[in-house]
């Protein structure tokens, strides 16, 4: 079936490597996973000792530092992989690269603003409990294997971490039946996905004798297979698991469901931090892996994938009511205007995709900050009339949405337009004018929904009555987590050099392994 | 044949030469326009609500200080340097060749003055009636974007500036407007940033093809680009029509007009005049900046579906004009038979269309954002727009009536008065180099005429009706207010050569750089200037004394229509 044209057998290596015992395992170049696996733990078995004896701002507070530790450990990693280039540890499972490091701290950021935004969260739902904060650092450091992943069993490990936990998350609301259908849905869909997933990772391994990345990416570019309908299903079987991951159309449908059922700072997490870890492999197995020799195969998939998302995600983002809904529709087009970057297969593409997902980050955290806040006791008030007359009731609040909403629908001097640009410049740099098109005036389709809540917010004649009476309270984790969102969001746009030099260093490489 | 006449203006120009030494203050001028409003902002923001009375002074002063700046910069303007002042270039985002590069010449000078003129008037001049904060604060965050706009010579910067002016402009409708104020904010929000979103896909295009075709790194830098003129033809037609759909729909050319009768009639009477006298002026200002500049070839190729667009505009802009019930509107829809004269202009080709196409672009901003300035007083008065419940105002504020009137001539285009060397030298050059576009858009200056002067004998003339006894007459604040627009429409009418004479190199210089890029590019001129003593042309010497008598049958002319009501 498959005719090889053998320079540098795989299973050569594979047999050296094997030869060689144990590999030795270089902690530090893990230690980000580390610290947030170490953290998750050691919150729940110190919580448990304690016996609800800890104060309730603990663990948020513990979630906050362990991931700030997590972050801080990236700058010496990153000095590392700057000086010595990209390596591979753990018997080339892992790979240490920029852009791995550039993922990670994506993640720690949206654990930090996901665990700020609980703090107040559990308090109001009298939901208190430090199961929430284990969640969420494990689920980052699945999160974390995955965008690090140099081989296709590891990620699909860190994605069930990753996923496992956030089923959870999604489901914790105990006193709303809404966010059990949520995370129950999440569950069987997720775990659809996951199957699809693993046999791509099956098929791959058959048409090419390997699972980790480097080799396969050897195997292909040293042999050329006369019949490769096995890999080209394995490509389409994987595709359907990381699109459903990053919430692309058709593979969305429980993107709506869920970020509403979810409690609003897990549905943070999820439009963030998810979304990142699920570009990350994306990225990763199709732009690095099959993007130099099978580009021509898997690049119009994610082009289809990209188109329908664009207009899947703004056409149906217009007509929602319900500002979660909304957010989960825009969400959807957010991941198609990625997904335009990843399209364009080159390191250019790449930094643009890590770029968005930073700028995302903040936007879309700070966004479900103010949901979060406005959902008040039982999260159940987010019909967009609830929020008419926002901009006279707290203008403050509604001028922080409005910087967010504006920043979304890539408004200049904010984070939003220059994600939009980098990645308008990736694709067109590669020919590609027709989607660049497509995805700018989907953009301005998906603008008119940010312009929809900010009518509402300010232009409505008859505000809610029950806006005006009731007293909103913002709890301190949720204005930090506001302050860091509005200051990421301008600061990415105004004075985005340092960050643009950055993304453009985080390059994705697989390097051989060197016992 | 460009060359003669770069000859000839720059002997003419030899004492203006003289005059003026290069601007020698290094003095970071267009940062300061740029940055003093938004400080104005920001200080606005951080007033608490109790201090209400702070807001409107507050805007007032720092718009009064942006204003000076540009009077400050149109003084230490170099008059014969053709090329751009002030310059100021920083690195923004170095890994994309994306600066802060900003510059005038005597193209965007004007506007960049008009716009610091406009702001304290229209800040000044309307009323707002609640949430006096935001107001004045997304005023501030206008006037500064607006300055970005028309002295950002970097695309993506000025992109940026094109962008971020919808944002406020935005607010002010949505907030402070009339009763459709909500559809009509949207309507504008959408439509140009559906605009935009072609230009950003075209621009980015431009330079990632630019670069392969230099083989240096990317730049967005707008001199070079437009320097080096790189990249083939047909990419270079497909990337005019995506910057030209942005800049069409701005203008706003027919058939992407309709945005522009319910933006303007929406909006409170501020934004009303900076609609018309500021935001307008960006489409074609993009025409002539990143059309006929960075796209020579393509333009001149285009040039006779913008100049049919153009005319179109002016008949069809004059026709709905005629038809309107709402006085607002119909200023809206004068508007609309304006740019049109501006756009033909632009795309004639000649030094004197284009030239009489920036005088259009500043001395429509004075006109008819003193119309919308006295239609926003009759509201504020009558609480009504509406022709059939306006009458006989004249007898009961004459000297409104007389503003009135002055203004609705200089908006005509009666001789004399700002509106008519603009057009007369749009006429020339079009009929120059695309004569029957100039026939056709002739007519439209008759239009012009009987649209606003029915419009006035409706509303000015007629019997007294009872409601609008008790019409109040120009205050002194309010004629305070208007008084430097009706200096600068006598003055500019009677007078247009200081404005022209900055205006002219500048000209020249694109037109040369279009003459060097475009095959079989025949610059076709009616002379203007005197004859050299020893040159002897009978054709020049005629156009000459045309030239000169104008003025003078203006000023007659204009008196007789002025005593005329």
């Amino acid at each position: 079936m498959i005719a090889r044209i053998v320079q540098d057998s795989p299973v050569q290596t594979l047999a050296a490597e094997a030869a060689s015992g144990t590999p030795e395992i270089i902690w530090s170049a893990i230690a980000p996973n580390l610290i947030l696996m170490l953290g998750g733990v050691l919150l729940l078995t110190v919580v448990s000792l304690l016996r609800g004896k800890s104060p309730s701002w603990f663990p948020a507070v513990w979630t906050v530092v362990t991931a700030s530790l997590a972050l801080i450990a990236l700058f010496p990693l990153w000095a590392r992989v700057q000086d010595e280039g990209a390596q591979t540890v753990m018997a080339g499972a892992v790979g240490l690269d920029g852009f791995s490091l550039f993922v990670t701290g994506i993640i720690c950021l949206s654990v930090i603003m996901g665990a700020l935004l609980l703090e107040g969260y559990v308090r109001r739902e009298g939901l208190e409990g430090a199961e929430w904060y284990v969640l969420l650092l494990l689920s980052a450091s699945g999160g974390v294997t995955m965008a690090s992943a140099n081989d296709l069993i590891v990620m699909f490990i860190g994605l069930e971490i990753l996923s496992v936990a956030a089923y959870v998350l999604t489901a914790m609301h105990s006193k709303r039946i809404s966010s059990q259908e949520a995370g129950l849905k999440y569950f069987v869909l997720g775990a659809f996905a996951s199957a699809f997933l693993l046999y791509g990772i099956a098929l791959t391994y058959g048409a090419t004798g390997s699972t980790n990345l480097v080799r396969i990416q050897r195997f292909l570019s040293d042999t050329v297979i006369t019949q490769n309908g096995l890999l080209l299903a394995g490509f389409a079987f994987m595709l359907v698991g990381f699109g459903f991951k990053i919430g692309a159309a058709p593979f969305h449908t429980w993107a709506p469901d869920v970020y509403q059922g979810a409690p609003s700072p897990v549905t943070a997490y999820m439009a963030s931090g998810i979304k990142a870890a699920g570009f990350a492999g994306l990225l990763r197995v199709f732009v690095v892996t099959f993007g130099p020799t099978y580009g021509a195969d898997w690049r119009p998939m994610v082009y289809a994938l990209a188109v329908l998302s664009l207009l899947v995600g703004s056409f149906m983002a217009i007509v929602q009511t319900n500002v979660k809904r909304m957010l989960a529709y825009s969400s959807i087009s957010h991941a198609g205007f990625i997904l335009v970057a990843v399209e364009a297969s080159s390191t250019q593409g790449t930094s643009a995709a890590l770029f968005y997902l930073l700028a995302y980050t903040f936007m879309v955290t700070g966004s479900f900050a103010i949901v979060t806040i406005m959902g008040r006791t039982g999260d159940g008030t987010h019909a967009l009339d609830d929020y008419r007359g926002l901009g006279r009731a707290r203008p403050g609040l509604a001028l922080i949405f409005t910087v967010f909403l504006l920043a979304q629908a890539g408004v200049p001097f904010t984070a939003g337009f220059l994600s939009k640009f980098y990645v308008i410049n990736s694709v067109v740099a590669e020919g590609q004018y027709a989607l660049a098109v497509i995805a700018m005036v989907s953009a301005v389709v998906a603008a008119f929904l940010y312009l929809r809540v900010v009518v509402a917010m300010y232009f409505s004649e008859d505000p809610a009555a029950e806006l005006m009476e009731s007293r909103i309270k913002v709890p301190v984790g949720a204005s930090i987590a506001l302050v860091i969102a509005v200051v990421g969001t301008l600061w990415l746009g105004i004075v985005p050099g340092a960050v643009t030099n950055v993304a453009n260093d985080a390059v994705a490489q697989l390097v051989a392994f060197k016992s | 044949m460009i060359g003669t006449l770069l000859n000839s203006t720059s002997l003419l120009l030899a004492s203006e030469f003289a005059e003026e030494s290069a601007n020698a203050s290094n003095f970071p001028m267009i940062p300061a326009l740029i940055i003093t409003p938004l400080i104005g902002a920001i200080i606005i923001a951080l007033i608490p609500r109790s201090r209400s009375d702070l807001y409107k002074q507050i805007a007032v002063i720092t718009s009064v200080i942006t204003g000076a700046f540009s009077i400050a910069m149109l003084v230490a303007f170099n008059t014969g340097d053709s090329g751009y002042q002030f310059v100021i270039d920083q690195p923004w985002i170095s890994d994309l060749g994306i600066s802060l590069h900003f510059g005038v010449d005597g193209i965007s000078l004007f506007l960049v003055v008009l716009t610091g003129v406009i702001f304290p008037i229209a800040l000044l001049g309307a009323k707002v009636d609640h949430d006096p904060k935001p107001y004045y604060g997304w005023l501030m965050v206008l006037m500064a974007a607006s300055m970005g706009v028309f002295s950002s010579l970097d695309l993506v910067l000025f992109f940026a500036f094109f962008e971020l002016v919808l944002v406020p402009m935005y607010f002010l409708i949505g907030l402070w407007g009339h009763s459709n104020r909500v559809y009509a904010a949207t309507k504008f929000f959408l439509y140009t940033m559906l605009g935009s979103a072609f230009m950003l896909v075209g621009l980015v295009s431009l330079a990632v093809l630019n670069a392969r075709a230099m083989g240096g790194p990317i730049t967005f830098d707008l001199v070079e680009i437009a320097k080096n003129q790189a990249i083939s033809v047909t990419a270079g037609r497909w990337i005019f029509c995506a910057f030209a759909v942005a800049f069409a729909v701005k203008v706003p050319l027919f058939p992407l007009h309709t945005w522009l009768p319910d933006a303007h009639t929406e909006a409170p009477t501020a934004g009303s005049v900076i609609l018309a006298a500021v935001m307008l002026k960006l489409g074609t200002y993009g025409f002539i900046r990143f059309g006929l500049d960075l796209f020579p070839e393509a333009s001149h190729w285009a040039a006779p579906v913008m100049m049919t667009l153009g005319v179109i505009g002016i008949i069809y802009g004059a026709i709905c004009a005629t038809m309107q019930k709402d006085l607002k509107r119909l200023v809206a829809y004068s508007s609309i038979a304006h740019l049109g004269f501006i756009v033909l202009g632009v795309f004639a080709f000649s030094v004197q269309g284009l030239e009489g196409s920036i005088l259009i672009m500043v001395n429509h901003g004075i006109s008819t954002g003193a119309l919308f300035l006295l239609v926003g007083w009759i509201y504020e008065r009558r609480h009504t727009r509406q022709i059939a419940e306006l009458s006989g105002l004249q007898k009961v504020a004459p000297i409104f009536a007389g503003v009135f009137t002055l203004v609705m001539l200089s908006s005509i285009g009666v001789p004399g008065l700002n509106g008519f060397p603009g057009e007369f030298l749009v006429l020339l050059g079009s009929f120059a180099s695309a004569r029957w576009w100039g026939v056709v858009a002739v007519s439209g200056v008759i239009l012009a005429a009987l649209y606003l002067l029915w419009a006035y004998q409706r509303v000015f003339h007629g019997p007294v009706t009872e409601p609008n006894k008790g019409f109040r007459e120009l205050r002194l604040t309010e004629g305070l207010v208007i008084a430097p627009l009706l200096v600068l429409i006598v003055f500019l009418g009677l007078y247009p050569k200081p404005m022209l004479d900055r205006i002219e190199p500048s000209v020249e210089r694109l037109l040369a750089h279009v003459d060097a890029e475009v095959e079989g590019f025949e610059l076709r001129e009616v002379k203007f200037v005197a004859p050299l003593p020893g040159e002897v042309d009978a054709g020049h010497s005629e156009a000459g004394k045309t030239e000169a008598g104008h003025t003078e049958a203006g000023e007659t002319e204009a008196g007789h229509t002025e005593g005329k009501p």
